[in-house]
Parts: C-alpha cells; structure tokens; sequence
C-alpha cells in the first residue's frame, strides 16, 4: 500500500540520517552573533577544514549563553568577546587558557534625523549622558550578551546607575544584535551595535553612525579551549587544533583578509598579550 | 552558505545548501511525526476505551499538553541533552535526534489526544458489534485503530504541521549549525536577524509551499488507500 511504502521510505530515511551524521572529526565552537551573522566564519571555517579536515560547528549565541554553553560542558571551544567573564570562566577552572584573537570596535548608531544632537562626536560616554538626559529612546540588547555588557559599562563610566535611572525611552529587548538593529530601525531609536555586524546588517533602514572612534569602544574577542579536566567529553586535539590555527600568523592573516564592501571588520591581534 | 541571492533564485537554481536545509527539515519534523504516531496512536486509542480512575483529568491533561509551548519543550529537553544534564552522555546536543527528540514530545500529546477523540467516536458506533463478537481489549484497540486510518491522517497532518511550523524548541537544542542544525525555521529567524527581510519572507514561502507539498501527498494516499479499500 502507497502509505505504508511511504512510512518506510521516512523510517529508512530516519536510520540512513542518524548514521550520515554521525561525524566524528569534528569539534562544537560556541561563539557569538557577530562573528557568524557578519560572515566570518564562512570565510574562515572552509580554509581550517582545507587544512585539518576539522569540521566546525558554530552556535552562535550571546556572549553570555555561550560562556554558559562551555560551563556545561556542550562546547569544546569558547570565541567570544567580554574579557572580564572570560576571565572569571578561566578562574573558575572552566577554560584552559585564554588567547586574544582579534578586535573590532563598538559603534552608537541612530537615526539619520539625530534628535539626540550627538551625530559625529567622539565621546560616547558624553553621548550616553546626552541620551539619558533627554529621554531620547535607546534599545538596549538585555541579553547578558558581549555587546549588552559593554553598553552596561558605558553606562557606569558615564556614572549613570541604569538600573535604576531608567525610563520609558530606555528598552531592554532581550535579544540578539540582529533583532535589537531590526527594532531600532522600526522604532527610530538609537541602539550600541558591533561594527561587523552593522556592516553586513541589510536593514538599516534611516539608521546611520552616530558615534564612533572613542577609545572606550574597543571590542577584544578572545578563544578559550574548555578545561577537559572539567568536561572529559572535550575534543581538546582538534579543539586546540582549532585555537592554535587562529592564532597563527596564516589564519590571523585570514581573518585580516575578510572584507565587507571593501572595508576591513575584524583586526588580528593575537601578538598582543594585554588584549 | 546562503549568500546574497533572492529565495526565488535559490530555489530555481537549486542551491545545495536550501536543499539540505529543506532536507534536514523534512527528516527532522516526519521523523517526530513517525516516533510521536507510535506512541501517541497507541496511548490515545488505549485512553478512549480504557476505565480507570482519574480518566477525565488525563484526558483534561492530555488536551492541553496539545499547546505545550515550544520554547518550554525545548529547554527542558536542552537541560536533559546537557553534557550538565541526566542524559548528557549521549551526547545528543546540538544534533538532528535532539532535534527529532523535542519536537516528538510537542507532537506526541497532538496525535494522542486527536486519536482519543476520534476512536471514541468511533467506538460508539462499534461498540455493540465488538461486544457481541466478544473481542479482547487488544483486539478492540486494534480493529478502531484500523477502521479509524484514514481519519488518524488528519492527526498526523495536523502533528507534521506543528513540527513544521515551530521553531522555539529546534534553535534551543540544535542550535541553528550551519549544514549541521539548520533548518528552514531557523534559517528564516538568523536571516530576519540579519536584516535581510525579503529573503527571510522568501524562505518562508517556500516553506509552506513544501507544507501544501506534504499535506497534498498525504491526501492523495489517503485518497487511493480509500479506494483501494472500497
């Protein structure tokens, strides 16, 4: 009977997935949204697997969830950018050691109208002062991730305690840049993003670069091999493998050739031990 | 890597990587459909005429598990899959079976309670004959089960496009890998997270055209197996 050949074409093909996915030469990277959503792992991952035959897995999350996702043990290896909770994961035993791989910078972006009057300055904690001052609506990503800490600090540097001096013009969406960009350009709010993710972001609709070049907005990205003496399940071979690639003076060269329009997103700098 | 090109053109020149997206998602969503069918066909058939105590609040309990929400399923399953978790030495995170996993809990309670509903009508109209014939509780479950198929097709259509349609729970525990995880719900929410709208609306028709796709093959085999059997 025609249903009974099609339950077991679904069933033959049920067996015939399980074993084409099962892979072992491979490793889980938990990384963030900016780093898959600009496109750098398309164009790096396919040189390290020409070279190692290592498959990559990217989760991209928040900072925040893939320093959680590497806590559990479900990751073998951490790229993501918020120093200060990288460092607490190292010292808590959950990471092995920690490299700087790479920067790129912090950018306010807002509508091209401005009402903030703030459009090509350089002083972003002047600018956040400004915007709390006049209530101008600011999105906020509220998702613990890289960038959402980043804002955070930006906040207490300008000694504006948010949690407390928030209002109505301030929004935490709880989301990914992604949909904090697609929020702000529906609502004509301004709204702290990374420049990647900016550069390749389609919907931008009236938003444009307010502020940009302030020292403060520097944005380190570092890798980390999660501590298999924690998590045993760890690929800590290929995951290392992985890490070391990075850094070597060919894959920070490559990360170094990744282009959007011309325009250079990631700066290499794994030489540099402060970062 | 889905680059710059519109949906329309990605489907016209075949894009390897939208078919494998289209494939994985089919492979996940029938194959819950099939796990979810074999426990809930069973369970709700035994539900509609099995007595027992406490039957109404199951069948109460049943009928809502219907509006599990996705995201809930999917951290519970994400936190049992955890290399953290109960069951992380399988090692089952972030792959397709977890994927299949989740999405079998939030269908199964759809076909059970569907089933329920649809041998217990049945079995009003069956019961005096069943009774003077004197078949066992097997048989009964059996001989409903058969006579109700072409009615159970709707419950598992009505399963598939539950699958199908949700996304809460399959970014949660397969975490949206690219060639890996990703299928065409997950694609279309990392590419509205990109901005790139018209492609994310794009990817979303073609996703519910392989939805009618689906629903009419279903139809038409419940069609010819009708005929067939006269």
């Amino acid at each position: 009977m025609f249903t009974r050949r099609l339950l077991m074409a679904i069933a033959v093909s049920v067996v015939f997935a399980g074993s084409a996915f099962a892979q072992d030469k491979s490793i889980l990277v938990a990384s963030t949204t900016s780093t898959q959503d600009s496109g750098l792992f398309g164009h790096l991952l396919p040189m390290f697997k020409a070279k190692t035959g290592i498959d990559v897995k990217v989760v991209a999350q928040g900072t925040g969830q893939a320093i959680d996702t590497g806590r559990r043990g479900d990751a073998d290896v951490l790229f993501v950018h918020a120093k200060a909770a990288e460092e607490k994961f190292l010292s808590e035993g959950f990471g092995v050691k920690r490299y700087p791989v790479m920067y790129n910078d912090f950018v306010l972006v807002g509508p091209k109208s401005d009402p903030a009057g703030i459009k090509g300055s350089k002083d972003i904690v002047a600018a956040f002062k400004t915007l709390k001052d006049k209530g101008i609506d600011f999105i906020s990503r509220g998702d613990k991730s890289g960038t959402h800490q980043a804002e955070l600090n930006l906040w207490k540097v300008a000694g504006i305690d948010i949690a407390t001096d928030k209002g109505p013009w301030y929004k935490e969406i709880g989301q990914g840049m992604g949909a904090a960009l697609n929020t702000a350009a529906a609502s004509n709010a301004y709204v702290l993003t990374d420049r990647a993710t900016w550069l390749s972001f389609k919907n931008k609709g009236e938003l444009v670069i307010e502020v940009e070049g302030d020292k403060r907005l520097f944005n380190q990205y570092g890798v980390m091999l999660v501590n298999p003496a924690k998590h045993p399940t760890v690929k800590k071979d290929f995951g290392q493998q992985f890490i070391d690639w990075l850094v070597s003076s060919e894959g920070q060269k490559a990360i170094a050739d990744f282009k959007i329009n011309g325009e250079q997103l990631f700066y290499p700098n794994a030489s540099d031990p402060g970062a | 890597m889905i680059g710059d090109a519109s949906a329309l053109q990605l489907v016209l020149t075949g894009d390897p990587a939208l078919l494998a997206i289209v494939r994985l998602s089919l492979i996940v969503s029938l194959s819950a459909v099939v796990l979810a069918a074999l426990i809930g066909i069973p369970f709700g058939a035994a539900l509609a005429l099995i007595q027992f105590p406490g039957r109404q609040a199951v069948i109460v309990v049943l009928n809502a598990l219907m509006g599990l929400p996705p995201v809930v399923v999917g951290l519970a399953v994400f936190l049992a899959l955890s290399r953290a978790g109960p069951l992380g030495s399988w090692g089952l995170l972030f792959t397709p079976k977890a994927m299949i996993i989740a999405q079998t809990v939030l269908v199964a309670p759809i076909i059970a309670a569907l089933t329920r509903q649809t041998i217990e009508d049945l079995w009003l109209e069956y019961r005096d004959e069943l009774n003077a014939m004197n078949v066992g509780p097997v048989g009964r479950v059996a001989t409903l089960i058969w006579d109700a198929r072409f009615s159970l097709v709707t419950a598992l259509l009505a399963g598939f496009g539950r699958a199908a349609a949700e996304v809460g729970a399959i970014i949660i525990v397969g975490g949206n890998i690219d060639g890996f995880t990703r299928t065409m719900t997950t694609a279309i929410a990392l590419e509205t997270s990109k901005g790139d709208l018209p492609l994310a609306v794009g990817l979303g028709m073609v996703l519910i055209v392989i939805v009618i796709a689906v629903n009419a093959l279903a139809w038409t085999a419940r069609r010819a197996g009708e005929r067939m059997a006269g």
